[in-house]
């Protein structure tokens, strides 16, 4: 035990592992807040969509050497994400179909456009990466850091200051918008919103894996607690809680992060699933 | 004073009309029952007036400085997922929602309309409960009750006693007639109930393939209540 602190203490003297901290911590908090609309919404494939748009825009970042591609890879996301909303929207295009169609052609085109273009030497380990997240944590710039803190910030901030509105419009979409609320104009925040919240998460767990990370703590809420308000405290606790720990047992059994969080978050979640049945039973 | 104004409204989905040319008026404090077969498109002319769908053709203007945000709206169902997590108390709240504006947070005054309302409806011990755990029949006032947080001038009910038993009904609708009364609301009520409909409405619009507007007096002497009642609401003791 005392040798487990030993190691933790040590790596913890390195920046980059308190910079994955600090992001893991962060894009777990913003993703777990919107999870909630995002579940109860059917919102949850176009996550799923965006991450794979977000994909092929990384490649098209790569393409053109760009060092930061997170501006582009957030603009193009952005832009999918209001596109996405619309199409969901209009009940004479099969949505789902719609979804996916951009999100399989995403995956299937970034993939391609990397292949062709790609001056990197190891060309699978590129793609392993972006689909399933860096395998170590050392891929974070302090630029990287900072950006994420202040997305971050906003994310929360919105989500704080819309919060009644995102329940309303989430509840009642047809009664919010009979009584006078905008709803469509709070739908495309939630969307753009969303959009940012994948960017971030693609940097720790990849494309692949975003969807998890939105949904599980959620998921995992919702099994025990029954008002808005607690389920969106409690799975913004408990997805904090799986990426620090999910975060730590990477490090020291050296697995790979993403795929370790989310193995955490579906631990999680069963025994969430478990403590609910049997509270239904008693009660 | 005149609230709503409807004027050769027609309606319908995707440009294909399943009633035309619909003309009428809603005057403050009138109590205003929608009858018709099933089908014949009273929700679809509830959804409508409420601007959650577009008119095929013609207008419905708004009189009097009424505003979207003074309505309130029992819907037939809401479409709300089985496993929402929800508090009685969040979704009256969220009633409120049109009168906050862009301001983000309930104020007090929001709290006790709320709170005022959930005690009308005698929903004060349901208050912390879950929503998805309530009856049919609860669940109905706490949307009415949210309903109710939403407007002081102008309520729409689409059936708002479908599925309550014969005693809630009653009190149901003693309690609609009492807001149209006392609280000077009006009402427009989507109903099967037309013995219901006779004893509190002012005015009845039928539609269906024939369309009757007007005071619920001179519906009596009209065709169009012969085909919905089969004659037989002379022994309903209307008033
Ligand atoms: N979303 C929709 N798209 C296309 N057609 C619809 C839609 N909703 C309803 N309709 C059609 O419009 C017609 C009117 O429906 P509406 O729901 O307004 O009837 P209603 O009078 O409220 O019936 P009920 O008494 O059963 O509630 C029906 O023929 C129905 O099939
Ligand atoms: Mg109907």
């Amino acid at each position: 035990m005392s040798e487990l602190i030993n190691t933790l203490s040590l790596y913890l003297k390195y920046p980059f592992v308190r910079y994955a901290l600090i992001v893991g911590v962060l894009v777990a908090l913003c993703s777990s807040l919107f999870g909630v609309t995002l579940v109860l919404k059917r919102f949850s494939f176009i996550g799923d969509g965006l991450s794979h748009v977000a994909f092929g825009a990384m490649a098209i970042a790569a393409i053109f050497n760009l060092t930061n591609d997170m501006p582009l890879v957030l603009a193009i996301t952005v832009i999918s994400a209001i596109l996405l909303l619309r199409t969901g929207q209009n009940t004479k295009i099969k949505g789902d179909a719609a979804i996916a169609m951009i999100s399989v052609g995403a995956l299937a085109i970034g993939y391609l456009l990397m292949n062709i273009f790609s001056t990197s030497s190891n060309l699978s380990g590129d793609v392993c990466t972006t689909l399933f997240g860096s395998t170590s944590i050392l891929t974070l710039t302090k630029t990287e850091v900072w950006l994420c803190i202040i997305l971050s910030i906003i994310v929360v901030a919105i989500f704080i200051i819309f919060y009644n509105k995102i329940f309303s419009v989430t509840f009642d979409e047809n009664f919010a918008k009979a009584t006078g609320t905008r709803a469509n104009l709070y739908n495309l925040l939630i969307a753009v919103v969303i959009a940012v919240i994948i960017v971030l998460a693609m940097n720790l767990v990849g494309s692949l894996l975003i969807s998890a990370l939105v949904i599980f703590p959620a998921l995992s809420a919702m099994r025990i607690f029954k008002s808005f308000k607690s389920v969106t405290v409690c799975s913004a606790i408990v997805s904090v809680f799986c990426s620090l720990l999910g975060i730590l047992i990477s490090i020291l059994a050296s697995t790979p992060v993403g795929s370790t969080i989310v193995a955490v978050d579906i631990v999680v979640f069963l025994i969430f699933a478990f403590i609910g049945t049997i509270a239904g039973r008693m009660s | 004073m005149t609230q709503l104004k409807c004027e050769n409204l027609s309606l319908g989905y995707d440009g294909k009309e399943i009633l035309s040319d619909l003309n009428f008026n809603v005057n403050a404090g009138d109590y205003l029952c929608i009858v018709g077969e099933n089908g014949s498109g009273k929700t679809t002319l509830m959804k409508t007036i409420l601007g959650l769908q577009p008119p095929v053709s013609g207008k419905i203007s708004a009189c009097g400085g009424l505003k979207q945000n003074e309505i309130g709206y029992l819907p037939q169902q809401t479409l709300v997922q089985r496993d929402f997590p929800a508090s009685v108390w969040e979704i009256v709240l969220s009633g409120c929602q049109g009168r906050c504006g862009l301001r983000p947070f309930y104020s007090r005054d929001d709290k006790e309309l709320a709170k005022n309302n959930i005690e009308k409806l005698g929903l004060t011990p349901l208050m912390k409960r879950c929503y998805r755990e309530l009856s049919g029949g609860q669940q109905q006032r706490v949307l009415l009750a949210r309903a109710l947080c939403a407007t002081k001038r102008m309520l729409l009910l689409d059936e708002p006693v479908s599925g309550l038993d014969p005693k809630v009904t009653q009190e149901m609708y003693s309690l609609i007639s009492d807001l149209n009364k006392k609280d000077k609301l009006t009402i427009i009520m989507i109903s099967h109930d037309i013995e219901a409909a006779l004893s509190y409405a002012t005015h009845i619009l039928h539609i269906g393939k024939s369309v009757f507007f007007g005071t619920k007096e001179a519906y009596l002497e009209s065709d169009a209540s012969a085909v919905f009642s089969k004659g037989g609401l002379k022994d309903v003791g209307i008033n």
